[in-house]
């Protein structure tokens, strides 16, 4: 097995084997750098750029960079958390995020991240894009309105055969989420759940599974993303 | 020294944040003892009668006239609040930005499900009636807004210590629970 | 009719990693990539239609709707834009009877616009059907419409004439021209094919190349200047099956066309470089990842690459060294300005979509197929070849101590001789003005849309990589321009779509940063949206790669060198304005429903 090794981030001295992403050094050391993107089990791509730390004066992502033996990360400083707070806010305007209309509202990992950065207002103004909803799997709802791209069910869902349901369409800022057309059909319940517990947000539903917890007992209702973690 | 000032208003929303004005329940009586209301629907006062020292925006624009108002709310307050989702974003009305103007008014008077009376397919057009905006506007993309208070809609107890705070000088408590979108 | 897609897959192994080269010759053959075809790629490829269309939306040449049997592509760089692509796209327009974005109901013709094409020096230009047509105005493109529908070949539409130099090469026959005005030691005449395979590798070890590489301090030409010897010796250091050589020859920075040229006048000097590399890393394979918008020197190339193997400077043991065995393919992209992101390009190399990878792991440890990978730029590997010839010391004497050798720069916009020269590095850019005519120069920008723009006040800077530091776009924009408009607009446009869309950062930032420009541009700018577009810009720093990190230098890098043009445009009277316009916003819905608007203005 790896050797352990120690680093330090914001000051505090931590310990981890290395090799590991600082992301999850940092959770084994009760330390919380937010996520979105990044999900256990599956190849990180440092995609929605919420976990960037400073290291050595570069923006890095801490879900992609492994620590190495006597690494110095700031994370929770208030350049970097202006830098997140900006992120989680240009997500919200990029999209059409009605949480008060939303089966994910109180369980969505983007809408967490508003409350644990206490995002009143974004501070970029709405883009209010035209996006569709695509219903035509049996089991799942697919609404481009709420997707963030964090390309999780891309990487994580995959039919007995190995062939992804989701894939990226077109590229920039026409860049889409889609459910493959023929997979999607024939996709089983148990993928359907899958896929719509790797969703952050409420953009991958479970077809008539909508609101099951009723408000005050959803997972952010009354603790704060990360609190998992931190000690 | 007088009393602040308070005017409400509400706009492209559905009363749901001035229900929820209420729902301080018997502080309001505290409130009525701390502040003077102006034009409001609390207390049914048409039009400012005085200068405001806080003015409380429910709801987007949606039409010619919420931006009236609003724009006279910004003109005659002092400070200026979004209060809900709606005067934040646009909220469930900003549901139609996205959809042109047209199908949303073909939608609503031609050819939606329960439209089945208007056989003459008529149009609303009088100069009476506000105009339809090409989408739902969050306030503070109309006029300057001070503070933003979220929640669809604000919890009550938001709305009771953002008050208390401004109107007694006093630091902002923003307790995790008080704070939500929905 | 046989299944194309059958036949193409099979050609290339059903392997999944070559399907850039099944989808481009599908998309060449049936002039789109149909529905039916990529469903049997997927199943022959034991993948997801989803995951086939994800790489074909990703590049501007593929389409799963037919583009037409003639498919005209009309360069929007801003360039382009200067010598009147306006009045060229109209004739196309009014000519074809459609509209840019379609296709004539026959299906003949198809109008688009595409990014730079790599034509600065003689723009106007389109490709149609892979064939460059430069120096248009509306009278030829009416004559092109006319052909077409005639039913001429499209070597006819080229009536014209060919290019200069190589370009009349019958493997070529070109409209293009090469235009090189000034030569230093990489596009010097003094090179003597093969010299440096027969006369000095063979007596040199790998080592002893990458030592005198070292030596010579270059640095990687394609604008990161990373150090070319320390990249070659991490590469050769690097544990792995194989060794990968990769020459990044899909310059797409708005306003580079240098590369062109070199491939063109000199291909030889670029392939004999990868040799020597290859050689230096241990590896046995090249790989010409080649901009698709080149895709007119296919036959071209290929004949020079067989040449060499023919002549045994290619092949098993290369001038009769035991064991050294290497040679080149040519991979093309379809239309992706971020596969020049060396990580990106790699994917694409692979059949993915042109996303960055997350670095670390480096491409010289983990790069093409996941092997030690070496990816340089064009001019890099020419100029190895002269160091090597002439050794790493020679090569100090030019430039300066930072920056050693030549730059070959592609020169374009507002002056008189546009085109490919070749300077010491070290040169300024006042120097550069005069060399080419410019005259009342108003900004350069330096480096294309992710570099600088800079205005007379410091022409006295220098090229290197410590101060100007470039790939060798240089766009010269006179007195005449609304650099606002014509030019930061453009750029802003052009990152909006180029961005492969992964990182959220650069996906939004420059849309929200070049809608406050076009604010600012329309009269309802105040001076915090200044504020805003620097404080905001910073955002795009948390980006993957150099394009994401670049996306808002456009806006970023005039408001810091040309202040006084956004300032000026500022509403004076106003602290705030966020462009909300009643009269317009209200203008659809009373059209629709048929009223004039009549506002009720509030007592107050």
């Amino acid at each position: 097995m790896s050797e352990l090794i120690k680093f330090k981030i914001d000051g505090t001295e931590c310990m981890a084997e290395s090799g590991t992403y600082i992301v999850e050094a940092a959770r084994q050391n009760g330390i919380y750098i937010p996520t979105l993107c990044n999900m256990p089990g599956v190849k990180p791509k440092g995609a929605c750029r919420i976990c960037t730390v400073r290291i050595n004066g570069r923006l890095m992502t801490s879900c992609t960079t492994p620590v190495t033996m006597g690494m110095e990360i700031e994370s929770n400083t208030e350049q970097i958390n202006e830098l997140r707070k900006s992120i989680v806010e240009l997500l919200f305007v990029s999209g059409n995020h009605f949480c008060p209309a939303c089966e994910k509202s109180g369980n969505c990992e983007l809408q967490a991240l508003g409350y644990y950065y206490q995002m009143m207002v974004p501070r970029f103004p709405y883009d209010f894009p035209q996006k569709g909803v695509d219903a035509s799997s049996p089991y799942i709802i697919k609404d481009q309105n709420r997707c963030i791209m964090c390309k999780r069910c891309i990487k994580a869902i995959r039919d007995d055969q190995g062939r992804p349901l989701f894939a990226f369409r077109n590229r920039g800022n026409h860049l889409e989420v889609v459910l493959d057309e023929d997979l999607g059909k024939q996709m089983t319940p148990e993928l359907a759940e899958a896929a719509m517990n790797a969703c952050p947000v409420g953009s991958i539903l479970v077809k008539e599974k909508g609101f099951v917890q009723p408000i005050g007992q959803r997972k952010f209702d009354h603790k704060p993303i990360g609190s998992d973690v931190a000690v | 020294m007088s009393k602040p000032v308070i005017a409400t208003t509400s706009l492209a929303g559905c009363f749901g944040c001035h229900m929820s004005i209420l729902d301080i329940d018997e502080r309001i009586l505290q409130l009525i003892e701390l502040v003077e209301f102006n034009k409001s629907p609390v207390d049914d006062i048409k039009t400012f009668t005085k200068p405001v020292d806080i003015g409380i925006i429910e709801g987007g624009c949606c039409n010619s006239e919420n931006v009236e108002v609003l724009r006279s709310f910004r003109k005659n307050c002092k400070i200026l609040i979004s209060l809900g989702e709606c005067a934040i974003m646009g909220g469930l009305p900003a549901m139609r930005n996205g959809i042109p103007v047209e199908e949303c008014i073909e939608e609503a008077y031609l050819n939606g499900p329960t439209v089945q009376l208007n056989k003459e397919r008529i149009l609303p057009n009088d100069d009476e009636l506000p105009m339809l905006l090409d989408r739902v506007y969050p306030c503070h993309e109309i006029v300057k807004i001070d503070y933003f208070l979220p929640g669809c809609p604000p919890r009550a107890d938001l709305i009771w210590e953002a008050l208390v705070a401004l109107i007694t000088g006093n630091p902002l408590k923003l307790p995790y629970e008080v704070v939500k979108f929905d | 009719m046989e299944n194309i897609a059958k036949l193409i897959a099979w050609k290339y192994g059903n392997d999944r990693t070559r399907l850039m080269d099944m989808l481009i010759e599908i998309q060449e053959t049936e002039g789109y990539i149909s529905k039916a075809n990529a469903r049997e790629l997927a199943a022959l490829l034991g993948t997801s239609l989803a995951d086939i269309e994800q790489t074909i939306s990703f590049y501007h040449f593929l389409s799963m709707k037919p583009r037409g049997k003639y498919s005209i592509y009309l360069n929007n760089s801003v360039v382009a834009n200067m010598f009147g692509r306006q009045a060229i796209r109209d004739a196309f327009e009014k000519a074809a009877g459609i509209r840019f974005g379609e296709v004539t109901p026959d299906g003949l013709i198809g109008l688009f616009d595409t990014a730079c094409i790599g034509m600065s020096d003689q723009e106007p230009a389109a490709i149609i059907n892979n064939k460059v047509f430069t120096r248009l105005t509306p009278f030829r493109a009416k004559e092109i419409i006319r052909y077409i529908r005639e039913g001429r070949s499209l070597n006819e539409l080229v009536h014209e004439g060919f290019g200069d130099g190589k370009n009349q090469d019958p493997r070529l026959r070109a409209m293009v021209s090469s235009n090189i005005r000034r030569k230093g030691m990489v596009l010097s005449d003094n090179y003597h094919y093969g010299k440096v395979l027969r006369e000095k590798l063979t007596v040199m070890s790998p080592e002893a190349v990458i030592a005198e590489v070292k030596h010579s301090h270059l640095r990687g030409r394609g604008g990161a200047g990373f150090p070319t010897g320390f990249k070659w010796e991490f590469c050769r250091r690097a544990k792995g099956d194989k060794h990968y050589v990769v020459c990044n020859a899909d310059e797409g920075e708005p306003g580079t066309f240098k590369d062109r040229v070199i491939l063109t006048e000199k291909p030889e000097l670029v392939f004999e470089g990868m040799t020597v590399a290859g050689y230096a890393i241990g590896g046995d394979q090249g790989i010409l990842y080649l901009r698709y918008e080149y895709r007119y020197m296919k036959d071209y190339l290929e004949g020079v690459l067989q040449n060499m193997r023919n002549e045994g400077l290619l092949g098993k043991n290369i001038c009769g060294i035991e064991g050294f065995n290497f040679d080149i393919r040519i991979q093309y992209g379809a239309g992706a300005y971020v596969c020049g992101e060396e990580s990106a390009l790699l994917e694409s190399l692979e059949g993915k979509r042109g996303e960055p990878r997350d670095k670390p792991p480096f491409p010289v440890e983990k790069g093409y197929l996941d092997q030690p990978t070496i990816i340089n730029n064009v001019e890099t590997f020419a100029t190895v070849v002269r160091i090597i010839e002439n050794g790493g010391e020679w090569f100090t004497q030019f430039g300066t101590d930072d920056s050693t050798g030549t730059k070959i720069l592609s020169i374009s916009g507002d002056c008189m001789f546009p085109g490919v020269y070749e300077v010491n590095w070290g040169f300024n850019v006042a120097d550069m003005l005069d060399m080419v005519g410019a005259y009342d120069v108003q900004a350069v920008q330096v480096g294309g849309p992710s570099g600088t723009l800079i205005g007379p006040d410091e022409f006295y800077r220098t090229l290197g990589y410590s101060d100007l530091s470039t790939g060798g776009s240089m766009i010269i924009f006179g007195k005449q321009r609304n650099l606002l408009r014509d030019v930061v607009l453009n750029f802003m446009e052009f990152f909006i779509d180029e961005s492969c869309g992964s990182c959220s950062t650069c996906r939004n930032m420059p849309q929200v940063m070049r809608n406050k420009l076009l604010k600012i541009l329309n009269g309802r700018g105040v001076k915090k949206d200044l504020d805003e577009l620097r404080e905001w810009g910073k955002v795009l720093q948390a980006s993957r790669c150099g394009l994401g990190q670049t996306a808002g230098n456009p806006i970023i890098s005039s408001l810091k060198n040309f202040p006084h043009l956004y300032e000026q445009l500022l509403q004076k009277d106003k602290d705030f304005d966020q462009g909300f316009d009643l009269e317009a916003s209200v203008k659809a819905a009373n059209a629709y429903v048929g009223r004039k608007a009549v506002f009720h203005h509030h007592e107050h």
